[in-house]
């Protein structure tokens, strides 16, 4: 079914970074959970265990110089701890519901203001580019993060193939919206579908990804299967999933949340410390799976720490205006 | 006027069970935690599901309070009443777990830190008025203060019906955020019928 096998020599993603020594670090929860109850418990270790992965799920690629050297957050939590709305609004929905999600086939149309509109299926996006692993941190906009690591190539490889014209300022990303296959979208907390969007250079930017795996394999579905944009500066939710329309156009997008509540999400949205969110404050958050549950918050850094790279992006704009 | 809804036939007293047992199931969500966190199954984001099950809890129990008197006129089982304090206690039991995480776990005992979030975030000053507002409640839950402060008492304690709407303002606020009103409305149409109860006329 799948993809491309490891060049000889070449580690395979799983090898980099062993998951069993990410999931020990559960423990500092457990003693925390322990201190609370009193006493440490025995059953935990079944729900460390890795999932178990066929050949077909696997994906190859190589490490990226861009990759965090930070702990990566537990698989189980990356996996089970997540926001998409299409499959419910509860952080576990997705985990549980996402199943009936059909990645295969799927095809991601590219169109607007391109000399080379086009349709990709997910074959040949998986191909474009050689597959990088790159371990970013994710800040939600909530006051969580991860450390994840991501599988894919920079977005711009699929930019250059389309050739934006003059008029493409900004793009637009189109999350699938088939009630079907997304129980969610029977409800109306959101618009329909899910619409994203970044201006032309920030998509442009290396760090932005086009995503199609975490931890060694093709991205499970509550994770944004089979196709999804990471912009690791940003609050996670600028991050479009299981996206099936990228359009480039001329004018700023109206994007969802933007769109839902303009006075609390801005369609910038780069992580930003000094701007607090209108009900809490953005100045720490909790590392999932690292932060136990009697550990303080940790700092939230400008543009999520990635402000060497990309702060040049927005020099001159004010951040709280733009936020 | 405390005393109208006696007026009818009684129908005894409360069992001599009933007290413990609703105690008992009043602790259940607290057991549950600490079986939870004794299992590490309190989720990926343990301070988050803690922080939500004690306002959860808080805000039922207060429900719970508040369907004393309309189930005791309902009912015309007077006694019930004598569930009530016991009910109101539970709800700012849950209430001060609920604001000792925050105060605890987000602001890590700086009392500056936690009054600025309160001054800057309606969402905050509402649970916190809340939390407050019940505390001199608490205070004077014992038949020692209701004697003493005589007619007064129940002025005072009228304040629950300030409380109930600032929890639930609390809640909608918070939910705001996912755009997501549906947990909220239910809570706020429960409390919002329990006080309408309130003003329909007494039963003679």
């Amino acid at each position: 079914m799948l993809i491309r096998s490891a060049a000889p020599g070449e580690p395979a993603a799983s090898e980099i970074t062993p998951r069993s020594a990410y999931d020990g670090r559960r423990n500092v929860l457990k003693a925390a959970a322990a201190l609370g109850a009193g006493a440490l418990s025995g059953p935990v270790a079944a729900q460390l265990a890795p999932p178990s992965s066929s050949a077909a799920q696997r994906l190859a690629a190589v490490p990226s110089p861009l990759s965090t050297s930070e702990p990566p957050t537990p698989y189980k939590d990356v996996t089970t701890y997540n926001n998409f709305y299409e499959f419910g609004t509860d952080k576990d929905d997705p985990a549980r519901y996402a199943k009936s999600l059909r990645t295969r086939p799927w095809t991601v149309v590219v169109e607007g203001e391109v000399a080379k509109p086009r349709m990709f299926g997910i074959d040949e996006l998986l191909k474009l580019a050689p597959l990088e692993e790159r371990i970013y941190r994710l800040r939600c906009v909530e006051g969580w993060s991860m450390v994840i690591p991501w599988i894919g190539y920079s977005l711009s490889a699929l930019i250059r193939q389309v050739e934006p014209t003059g008029n493409a300022k900004y793009i637009e990303f189109f999350t699938l919206a088939d009630p079907k296959q997304m129980p969610g979208l029977s409800s109306q907390v959101l618009g329909w579908p899910y619409v994203e969007g970044l201006r032309l250079d920030e998509a442009m930017h290396p760090l932005t990804l086009l995503t199609v795996g975490l931890y060694g394999e093709v991205l499970p579905n509550q994770n944004g299967a089979p196709v999804r944009i990471v912009v690791p500066w940003k609050y996670g939710f600028k991050s479009g999933k299981s996206i099936v329309k990228i359009r480039f156009v001329e004018k700023q997008p109206l994007t969802s949340w933007n769109r839902a509540i303009p006075h609390e999400y801005g369609f910038y949205s780069n992580v930003n410390p000094n701007v607090p969110h209108p009900r809490w404050s953005q100045a720490t958050e909790r590392r999932i799976g690292e932060d136990g549950f009697l550990q303080r918050k940790r700092p939230t850094l400008m543009f999520n720490g990635y402000g060497d790279q990309v702060a040049s992006l927005y020099a001159g704009m004010d951040l709280r205006k733009h936020f | 006027m405390a005393r109208a809804a006696t007026v009818g036939v009684p129908r005894g007293g409360l069992p001599a069970w009933l007290k413990p047992v609703v105690f008992l199931a009043c602790l259940v969500p607290l057991a549950r935690l600490f079986a939870l966190g004794f299992a590490d199954e309190l989720g990926t984001n343990p301070v988050e599901f803690v922080t939500r099950s004690t306002g959860t809890w808080a805000l039922v129990m207060l429900c719970a309070t508040l369907a004393v008197t309309p189930l005791r006129r309902l009912s015309g089982w007077t006694a019930l009443v004598r569930l009530r304090r016991m009910l109101g206690l539970f709800a700012f039991f849950y209430a001060l777990l609920h604001f000792t995480v925050f105060l605890w776990l987000e602001h890590w005992f700086d009392l500056g830190a936690m009054l600025l979030d309160v001054i800057e975030r309606p969402f905050v000053t509402a649970g916190f008025l809340a939390f407050v507002l019940l505390v001199p409640l608490a205070a004077t839950s014992t038949q020692a203060m209701m004697r003493r402060l005589g007619s007064r008492w129940q002025a005072l304690h009228r304040l629950v019906y300030l409380v109930a709407p600032l929890a639930i303002l609390h809640f909608w606020w918070h939910k705001a955020g996912k755009n997501d009103f549906l947990e909220p409305a239910i809570y706020g149409t429960v409390v919002g019928l329990l006080l309408l109860a309130r003003l329909v006329k007494r039963r003679r």
